[in-house]
């Protein structure tokens, strides 16, 4: 049996949660005893290929093409089912990033696959793999079992670890799927990105701020504390709805779901929508003026004070910290 | 421009989870139930394009009588006919898009509009799926949309950015927060809304390819510790994260 990794890369290099992807894979073949086969999409991907091998894939195939430079959600799932029909992968595994997401649920169709997606654990139960997953934003877990021959999984980043690489690389097998302009019918033309700032989904420590921040100009502080930190500025909805912060920092149950290793929440009460996003972090820090807010009820420490006094003492704590 | 919406109809989002007995799904006593935020999204967008372009805007929603309350709002909202592909039993992502696919064929609208994702269990599955059962082209997560003469470019969100797509019709796009600012229905438009008939169709069969063995309540987190209530707290919550979490 076979175990295909879709590895995501961006600009020639590998995504943290493709990594993640691959270790998991391998602890399922341990249980199992499938082989790891990765596969890279790309541009000129070949290069890259080899590093996969120290996060436990044998194999690599790596599928090359000029107009696979950018995404393209039909061309990228022709190209995934293909490489999957020819190695005839009965388990395929895929981060859930955004690219993931976009591409499991065609790629769960051209299989005739069931799908899981954002599981956070896998296990093999009397042959079975058993998918656990977050429902209703997190407010519950389930099993799921998928009962169709070929199975795909979407893991969430920042759950599994990868591990540190054990230095073995996977040999590199190029094979080439012929693609005509019709496959292209949906193509990324461009990226904005937003200047060199680090996604909240993508974090591994977030500084977030909410409404008793007061106003947009105090974000000032908030952001050079994350940036001691190395951290991501994430935000409550109250403040994205008052226009202090973009969109693409809300947690919650209708912004981002995260789950960072530290996720620090800065005059943020704690709603249930916002909970839903964060609650699964690692480590939690509440600063909040109010010692009765519900957000100390899942924090691992709290400060019950006045943010503008506490966040700029943290920022030079941290800094000291770092200094040495 | 003829244009498909399909809507789920969920627990809201003040909703506490509590497992009903079945052991693998919530307990629905006292749970209010309300059209999937994206949703809304996806409705106001339709409407805005029906609004420029001329045109009809269908809403379609599988699962119980219950959905038609999520119906009878996008009508509100100003949708033009309602279709309920009755079915009250279990699906997975797969068995729905599969409905909906082919429920869309019949209609055969020129752009066909998701959500994101349902809220309840939150599978961001069922739009491209059903873009895959279609053979159209699709973009998920979209925060803005041009369409002009059959050519269509959006923006999608990823990680640290946005995407720029173009494609053509039809596609299927899936509404982002951030797309716009959904209306709310006016009481004209909640009278009309009445008196429309709401349409029940019969659903393809469920196919299910995926099954939920169990549900519970995620471990509770136990409340921490409040270490201070002012600046000279700092350095302990520093020790604390250094040596103790080893997070920094
Ligand atoms: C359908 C729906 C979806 C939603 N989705 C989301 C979501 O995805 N994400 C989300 O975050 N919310 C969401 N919400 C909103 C949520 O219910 C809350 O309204 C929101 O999270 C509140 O934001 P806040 O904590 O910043 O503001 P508030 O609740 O106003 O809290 C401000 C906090 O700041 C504290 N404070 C004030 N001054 C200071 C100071 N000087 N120092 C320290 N602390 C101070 C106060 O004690 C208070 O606890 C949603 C709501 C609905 C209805
Ligand atoms: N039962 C349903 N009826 C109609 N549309 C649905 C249904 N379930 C999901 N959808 C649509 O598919 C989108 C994605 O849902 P999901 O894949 O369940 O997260 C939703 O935002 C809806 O637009």
């Amino acid at each position: 049996m076979k175990i295909l990794v879709i590895a995501e890369q961006r600009e020639n290099k590998f995504k943290k949660p493709s990594f993640e992807a691959a270790k998991a894979a391998k602890d399922l073949a341990g249980q199992s005893g499938a082989e790891v086969v990765g596969l890279v999409i790309g541009e000129n991907v070949r290069s890259i290929a080899p590093e996969l091998g120290r996060f436990g894939v044998s194999r690599v195939i790596t599928v090359e093409n000029p107009k696979l430079g950018q995404y393209s959600t039909t061309a990228y799932a022709k190209v995934a089912a293909e490489v999957a029909k020819k190695e005839q992968a009965e388990i395929i595994l895929l981060p859930a990033t955004a690219m993931g997401k976009d591409l499991a649920p065609r790629l769960a169709v051209k299989l005739d696959a069931g799908l899981a997606v954002d599981c956070i654990a896998l296990k093999v139960d009397e042959g079975a793999i058993i998918a656990t997953r977050p429902v209703y934003a997190g407010k519950a877990l389930v099993d799921v079992k998928i009962t169709s021959q070929v199975k795909i999984f979407s893991l969430r980043p920042n759950v599994f670890t990868a591990g540190s690489s054990d230095g073995t690389t996977a040999t590199v097998e190029p094979f080439d799927v012929p693609l005509s302009d019709a496959d292209f019918s949906a193509k990324v033309t461009g990226i904005t990105q937003s200047t060199g700032k680090l996604d909240v989904a993508e974090a591994d420590i977030i500084v977030s701020g909410g409404r008793g921040l007061k106003g947009p100009e105090n974000f000032a502080m908030i952001e050079e504390l994350a940036q001691a930190l190395g951290a991501a500025v994430g935000a409550s909805r109250a403040v994205v709805d008052a226009g202090w912060r973009p969109h693409d920092e809300q947690v919650g149950q209708t912004g981002k779901t995260v789950s960072p290793s530290l996720y620090i929440a800065v005059a943020i009460s704690g709603a249930v929508q916002h909970l839903a996003g964060m609650s699964s972090s690692k480590y939690i820090v509440a600063i909040n003026k109010d010692k009765e807010a519900p957000i100390f009820q899942v924090a691992d420490y709290g400060i019950a004070g006045d943010a503008f006094e506490i966040v700029p003492a943290l920022t030079q704590e941290v800094k000291k910290l770092k200094g040495k | 421009m003829k244009i498909v919406v399909c809507l789920n109809h969920v627990p809201d989002t003040a909703t506490k989870v509590n497992v009903a007995i079945d052991g693998k799904s919530i307990d629905k006593t006292g749970v209010n139930y309300i059209i999937s935020p994206y949703d809304e999204f996806a409705v106001e967008e339709a409407l805005r394009l029906k609004e420029k372009h001329g045109g009809e805007v269908i809403g379609i929603s599988l699962g119980g009588d219950s959905h038609k309350e999520t119906l009878r709002k996008a009508l509100a909202m100003g949708i033009d006919r309602a279709i309920l592909l009755k079915d009250d039993g279990v699906r997975d992502s797969f068995s729905v898009a599969r409905a909906l696919a082919d429920a869309t064929k019949e209609i055969s609208p020129d752009l066909v509009f998701f959500g994101k994702q349902s809220i309840d269990y939150d599978n961001a599955a069922v739009g491209g799926m059903v873009a895959e059962m279609l053979g159209w082209p699709s973009v998920s997560v979209v925060v803005k949309l041009e369409i002009s003469d059959g050519k269509v470019s959006a923006e999608r969100e990823i990680e640290g950015g946005h995407e720029k797509v173009e494609t053509k019709l039809p596609c299927i796009i899936m509404a982002q927060k951030g797309l716009n600012e959904p209306r709310y229905p006016s009481l004209k438009g909640i009278m009309q809304a009445k008196s429309k008939p709401i349409e029940e169709r019969q659903p393809t069969p469920a196919q299910n390819k995926s099954e939920v063995l169990s549900m519970r309540k995620p471990p509770a987190k136990s409340a921490g510790k409040i270490i201070g209530a002012d600046a000279s707290a700092v350095p302990e919550l520093v020790r604390l994260l250094h040596e103790e979490a080893k997070v920094i």
